[in-house]
């Protein structure tokens, strides 16, 4: 296993397919009446918040915990340029502390890498996303979901169409999840405006498509991006009811799916917006699975980089 | 001063080795190397084999004094100057106070008179305050002590046409040039890195080559249309030198610029999201190396200018987008250009003599710089062991500042010995006071 997550790309095909396999194993912790391992007894795995995330940052401290982890929870406010503490500061303090993990969420691209690569600790790192760059565990969870909901639950994703509609450019989800998704044999289509959509777009593993109609009865997933309304006034759009017409999931479109399609949205929604209320709750939405998804992906990161051992004892998870 | 010196062995702009005596700050004498012993009372140096080249000119240097001098002040970057085999040097403005006045621009002369390593001339500023509002007093400027010649908001672009226009006319009077650092603003809010796949994948701001052609493309407008001097600071797309190129085929006077950096580096490093690759413009991709090296070789970028810009420790070594611009690069300078230009047969010694030393020092009018290497002109000179590999230490560097994106590469070409009209700056490779 690679010593940090850092990006969805640093995964390959087995290493990506272990993880599912392991948070598949930690899932079945949730059946059961006492929901902890001792994996992780007598480490320490710090969640470094540079951004508000309470749902990211609660399930990674769910999954740190039924581990068994010591969790410190480290919310630093600001970044380095506008108050106190540096960013090298703050993983010399966590270097001293014994960190064995960092999970850390920041407003910069590339500051996981920065903490992970610049010397500063010995720690394994763990991206829970960082400015418009990535969000590996978001992707895996992602992953993970559409393996259980179109795959029986093993193997890749080889062969399955995913769309994956909105703020592109923007999208530190995106971005992880074409990585993942290439890895993972899947076929991957990015629907939005093009002022949404990265120059250099063109060299991604994707079909780029402008029209959201177009990809949907192809589709088995569709995964609707977060669009912020603030968007529209640095123009990337003239307005949020024409972005929403052309870009949202409405009950309509839903109804081009093929039958067993799913949808997904990392959270959270833009009701009305990217999404319509009756398609966030329609039944084959598994936005709500996502969330707990989330703590089985994250526990099989957290074991597989901290508890060090690359092919979990069957009989080490089965406690 | 009225030292007496024989630099021995050494071949002027690579030709035959020569024996060059130095006397009263002008070359006196140029004789086969093999001459007798030297004459009582003139220091020999022995250079055998070394590249004579005319003292180095910089058009671009930030020496951040007044205001920064904990990245660097006049002194430290005088030092590392004449370590890079530079004999004068020219000071953006965007230091704190700004070089908008007289007073400024005379205070930084003097202080490099005062460390006495290069000639240290001062660029004033276009705007007041770099503000981009109203034009500075470019009359004053000229007419002090400092002389200058060279205006730039540097760091910021005049990006008001109407201004630009304005300064492109009144600096005819005394045969200004304007150097133009070209960002179009509004096309590069927030931008981090080159516009393109990689920042694609890194989640970096986009910074398109467009926001760079769009203001040259208006600038060599606008020169044409008043007839003007107009330089190109750092060139670092293709299309910026197709723009250049045909701008001189209709006899446009533009002339520009090259860093060491945009000749060597590509937007790829920035995948290690390591902040000393951060600069402006940003580094951009392979394409566009090949595109400045082949403009530098054919004379459609007429110099290297190092946009020489120390940092301190703490404005890099942070997150990327929390970071500043800038690379330091007069220590490497000339070694990157044998690297990318000299060794791959794209520049002899001569091209060397002229993109570094003969043409900026034509370009920022400094008469007494970039001379031929001939009896009876001043004794501005620079050696280098050519053959001689050496890596890179930012430690080492004179100055506070470590940013060198080179270091601990192995780069060709040492710098031994550098005059000053006739005074050693360097010798051996060392400072000499």
């Amino acid at each position: 296993m690679i010593p940090h997550l850092l990006s969805a790309a640093d995964l390959d095909h087995e290493d990506a397919v272990l993880v599912l396999d392991t948070a598949a194993e930690m899932a079945t912790l949730s059946d059961r009446s006492v929901k902890k391992l001792p994996a992780l007894r007598g480490k320490t795995v710090v969640n470094l918040f540079f951004e508000d995330s309470t749902r990211t940052r609660i399930s990674f401290e769910a999954a740190a915990k039924r581990l068994s982890a010591d969790v410190i929870n480290f919310s630093a406010k600001g970044s380095s340029v506008s108050k106190g503490e540096t960013l090298k500061d703050t993983a010399l303090t966590l270097q001293a502390m014994g960190a064995d993990a960092v999970v850390i969420r920041h407003g910069s691209s590339g500051a996981p890498h920065r903490l992970a690569e610049a010397g500063w600790i010995d720690g394994a790192v763990v991206n829970a996303g960082d400015g418009t760059h990535e969000h590996p565990t978001q992707a895996l969870l992602d992953a993970f979901t559409i393996r259980r909901h179109l795959r029986g639950g093993e193997g890749d994703l080889s062969g399955l169409r995913v769309t994956i509609v909105g703020d592109v450019l923007h999208s530190r989800v995106a971005r992880s999840n074409v990585h993942l998704l290439d890895t993972l044999g899947a076929k991957v289509t990015v629907v939005a405006p093009p002022t949404l959509l990265p120059v250099g777009v063109e060299e991604w593993p994707v079909t780029v498509s402008y029209s959201l109609d177009d990809p949907l009865p192809e589709s088995d997933a569709v995964m609707m991006l977060r669009v912020q309304r603030e968007r529209m006034n640095a123009a990337f759009f003239p307005s949020a009811r024409e972005y929403s017409r052309r870009y949202g999931l409405d009950q309509v479109r839903m109804d081009m799916l093929p039958e067993h399609a799913i949808v997904m949205h990392p959270g959270p929604m833009n009701r009305g917006m990217e999404i319509a209320d009756g398609v966030a709750d329609h039944d084959r939405s598994v936005i709500v699975e996502q969330v707990a998804n989330g703590v089985s992906v994250r526990m099989a990161v957290l074991y597989l980089l901290v508890g060090g051992s690359r092919q979990p004892e069957p009989t080490e998870v089965i406690v | 001063m009225s030292e007496r010196i024989l630099l021995q062995g050494v071949r002027p702009l690579g030709g035959a080795p020569t024996d060059v005596l130095i006397a009263d700050g002008v070359i006196a004498d140029l004789t086969p190397a093999g001459s007798p012993a030297p004459p009582e009372g003139v220091r020999a140096l022995d250079l055998s084999g070394q590249i004579l080249l005319p003292g180095l000119v910089d058009l671009h240097t930030h020496l951040r004094e007044p205001g920064r001098e904990d990245a660097e002040t006049v002194r430290s970057g005088s030092a590392a100057a004449a370590l890079g085999g530079f004999t004068a040097v020219h000071a953006m403005a965007n230091t704190d106070p700004v070089a908008d006045t007289a007073g400024v621009v005379e205070q930084v002369f003097r202080l490099g008179q005062e460390a006495g390593y290069v000639d240290v001339h001062p660029v004033g500023a276009v705007t007041l305050g770099l503000g981009g509002e109203q034009l500075a007093e470019l009359g004053a400027m000229a007419d002090s002590a400092a002389h200058v010649r060279v205006f730039s908001d540097d760091g910021k672009c005049v990006d008001d046409a109407l201004l630009m226009r304005r300064a492109l006319e009144y600096v005819k009077a005394f045969d200004g040039v304007i150097a133009q650092h070209a960002q179009e603003p509004r096309l590069t809010v927030g931008a981090q890195m080159n516009e393109g796949a990689v920042s694609a994948i890194l989640g970096l701001r986009g910074w398109p080559a467009a926001a760079e052609e769009s203001i040259i493309a208006r600038d060599i407008l606008l020169t044409a249309h008043v007839g003007s001097r107009l330089h190109v600071c750092h060139v670092s797309t293709a299309g910026s030198v197709d723009l250049i190129r045909r701008a001189k085929e209709r006899g446009i006077a533009v002339t520009a610029e090259v860093t060491p950096h945009h000749l060597l580096l590509t937007d790829e490093l920035a995948r290690s999201y390591d902040p000393i690759y951060k600069v402006n413009p940003p580094l951009r991709t392979d394409r566009d190396v090949q595109a400045l090296r082949m403009a530098l070789a054919d004379g459609t970028i007429d110099i290297v200018a190092t946009d020489h810009a120390p940092h301190t420790s703490e404005d890099k070594d942070c997150e990327w987008d929390a970071a500043a611009f800038g690379m330091i690069g007069l220590p490497t300078a000339l070694s990157v250009v044998i690297d990318t230009m000299v060794r791959p047969g794209l520049l002899d010694w001569a091209g060397v003599a002229d993109r570094l030393s003969a043409a900026p020092a034509a370009i920022g009018r400094v008469p007494d710089q970039g001379r031929p290497i001939a009896v009876g002109e001043p004794a501005n000179l620079t050696a280098v062991a050519d053959d001689d590999e050496w890596t890179v230490d930012p430690w080492a560097f004179p100055g506070p500042a470590r940013n060198s994106p080179y270091r601990r590469m192995t780069l060709p070409g040492r710098v031994t010995t550098t005059i000053l009209r006739g005074r050693p700056t360097v010798v051996a490779g060392d400072l000499q006071w």
